[in-house]
């Protein structure tokens, strides 16, 4: 039994990395995930992965914002300390509606950035696990949980003849830990 | 999907021979992850010391008071406000850029959006400074918000449009914040892993754990979709709110309703003469022509006229609805901005704002970069006189005319507005130093579909219209990055 834990499979271009994992795909190898320097449209398809619901959380927290702006003026103006200004209703909505607008967006921004954040471990000082250090700069990853799948050799052989350019055998999961 | 070409007809976004994913990385950090040249250094001692003024100016009205600016009994506001609302609208043209042009899917913001949202960013911090030091007691500052207190509680009136402002530019400076740090994380993750050391613990830390998975990068996505969504309105309402600490009062020359939209035209436009005063310099020193191109340059001065010209009609129909309005108060004090003791800052402002703005309807203009820059200055002193315009002058004459006075800015005053612009340009310089000035994971993007090198790729294999790759060559001439390509190509 080796000790290779992750196999990387390096691309230097995305469509290379598209049709290399439609080739790791067709011979049943699962693709543990993939690392890139930008965003790769249509990916997720590929992978199966599922539309984010970051927007209904977006909409959550912005709704909050606006309930939180109408209450929180309501009882300062209406009921806590009602002022009369030149015989005006209290409830002056109009009045209200630049705030109510502002606290939705704050709140929708806030509560979908600290989710996004949280979601995908995300904070100042968390350690980075990153797979290969070239991933953030000009490679395209491929990384295949070697324990799940068998037959190395043969993985390899379809991440090059994909159009790898480097195949990379890796004992450790994560190369950024100090 | 990357692989996706665009039309030939298109001008391309990133010039240059040999760009591969790594030559952006490398072409972009240069000034990171390297010593800073000459002119930087020049540039930012000359800022420091601006923001050393800046400091000491507003520590003197901090300790005196604003006692000791210009102001009087009849101008009551004057260069505190001018300033204040002259950066919040430089500050647009920031969010313009990372959001409205995001959502109009403009590629061309890919290379802009970073330094436009960090100028954002600082311009709103000289914005908010001028905010708190009129405040005259700014220790009380607080007393803005709605806080419970020993006085019953006393709330902050809600209907009050200043009170609205600070709600407005509180939340405009945080979401912008998070709009920007959040589109910072993959980039300070490239430093990140081409670091050793102690630069690497830094931007580790920075770097929130970034690691560009499938998953991060799909939420990543939406939530800059979703953040452009709602910081667009949000830049609107920002502006709005702030012409309505003007149009809510009753002061002639302030109560009219074209205020909300005249005023977020002029933030787009003086915005945009910022980003290109910046630009135009930073692309210069640091290299970055091939990703800042003259279509960039062309495109925000094609913004600027067309922002110029809005803000021009603006002008003509308050002019034309003072008179149309038989308000004798209303006209009077018109007539007293074109023609009275402060004639000339109108007309400095006309000048600036509508009549130089027009030369960019010519091409030779529009591309030559020496006049772009000086172009962008003259907007950036047209539209500090507008704001000048609308409240000096409308407040020096008011109901009695024996109290009509006229404003003398003191060295407090100067000194404040010459500092804000030294602390301006000094945190973005450290910007451009600590931070990859632009976003290298949206050029990366762009490399395989809309570079020159894409494009001339097609245009050797002969899959394009022939016509329309000579076009696209012809459209290649006013580029100063490809000049010798095209000489190359006129052989063949």
């Amino acid at each position: 039994m080796s000790n290779i834990k992750y196999i990387l499979g390096h691309f230097a271009d995305p469509d290379d990395l598209m049709h290399g994992i439609d080739k790791l795909q067709e011979n049943n190898v699962s693709v543990y995930d993939v690392y890139t320097p930008m965003p790769i449209h249509g990916i997720e398809d590929k992978l199966g992965i599922k539309r984010s619901r970051l927007g209904k959380v977006a909409f959550g927290f912005g709704l909050t914002g606006t309930i939180t702006a109408i209450s929180m003026i309501t009882y300062m103006l209406v009921i806590d300390w009602p002022m009369n200004i030149g015989g005006k209703p209290n409830f002056a909505f109009p009045d209200f509606v630049p705030i109510m607008f502002e606290l939705t967006v704050l709140f929708a921004a806030f509560g979908m950035v600290g989710t996004y954040f949280f979601v995908n471990h995300l904070a100042p000082g968390r350690a980075p696990r990153v797979m290969d250090l070239r991933a953030t700069n000009d490679r395209f990853v491929v990384a295949i949980d070697a324990k799940a799948n068998p037959y190395h050799d043969k993985i390899d052989d379809i991440l090059k003849e994909a159009g790898a350019v480097e195949v990379k055998h890796n004992e450790r999961k994560y190369v950024s830990y100090e | 999907m990357s692989s996706h070409h665009e039309s030939i007809l298109r001008e391309p976004l990133v010039t240059g021979e040999n760009i591969t994913y790594s030559k952006v990385t490398e072409d972009i950090l240069v000034p990171v992850e390297n010593k800073p040249n000459k002119a930087w250094w020049i540039g930012f001692i000359v800022s420091a010391m601006g923001a050393g003024l800046w400091v000491f100016s507003v520590s003197w009205t901090f300790w005196f008071g604003i006692g000791e600016w210009g102001l009087n009994k009849t101008v009551g506001w004057a260069w505190d406000i001018t300033g204040f609302v002259w950066w919040v609208g430089i500050g647009h043209a920031g969010t313009l850029i990372s959001a409205v042009l995001l959502l109009f899917r403009q590629n061309w913001r890919n290379s802009i959006n970073r330094s436009a949202e960090a100028m954002t960013i600082f311009a709103v911090i000289c914005a908010a400074s001028y905010i708190i030091s009129h405040m005259g007691r700014p220790w009380l500052f607080h007393w803005a918000l709605p806080l419970p207190n020993q006085y019953g509680s006393l709330w902050v009136n809600f209907n009050s449009p200043l009170v609205w402002d600070v709600f407005a530019i509180s939340t405009y400076f945080s979401v912008s914040l998070v709009f920007w740090y959040t589109g910072l994380l993959p980039d300070i993750a490239t430093i990140r892993d081409r670091a050793i050391g102690t630069r690497r613990r830094i931007y580790s830390i920075l770097s929130f754990g970034w690691n560009g998975s499938v998953k991060t990068w799909q939420r990543f996505e939406l939530v800059s979709l979703i953040l452009a969504g709602v910081s667009t309105p949000l830049v609107l309402s920002v502006h709005t709110i702030v012409s309505m600490d003007f149009a809510t009062s009753v002061i002639p020359g302030w109560h009219t309703t074209i205020f909300p939209p005249y005023f977020v035209a002029g933030a787009i436009f003086s915005g945009f003469a910022m980003v290109q005063t910046l630009l135009l310099v930073t692309r210069k020193v640091m290299n970055f022509e091939n990703y800042i191109t003259m279509f960039h340059i062309e495109s925000m001065n094609k913004i600027i006229i067309l922002t110029g010209s809005i803000v021009g009609v603006a002008y003509l129909t308050e002019l034309f609805i003072a008179w149309y309005s038989g308000v004798e108060y209303e006209q009077y004090a018109f007539l007293n901005r074109v023609s009275g003791p402060y004639w000339w800052a109108y007309w400095i402002m006309m000048t600036c704002n509508v009549i130089s703005p027009q030369l960019f309807w010519f091409k030779k203009i529009r591309t030559s970069i020496a006049l772009s820059w000086l172009l962008s200055i003259v907007v950036n002193i047209g539209m500090w006189f507008e704001r000048f315009v609308i409240i000096v002058t409308s407040l020096h004459r008011d109901y009695l005319p024996s109290s009509w006075v006229m404003f003398y800015p003191s060295w407090v005053d100067v000194g404040i507005f010459i500092g804000s612009i030294g602390l301006f340009f000094t945190l973005f310089l450290l910007f451009l130093r600590v931070l990859p000035a632009i976003a290298m994971a949206e050029v990366k993007l762009l490399l395989k579909s809309s570079s020159d090198q894409a494009k001339q790729k097609l245009i050797a294999e002969q899959v394009v219209d022939k016509g329309q790759a000579d076009y696209y060559i012809e459209s290649l001439e006013k580029y100063d990055s490809v000049s010798p390509k095209v000489a190359e190509y006129e052989k063949v």
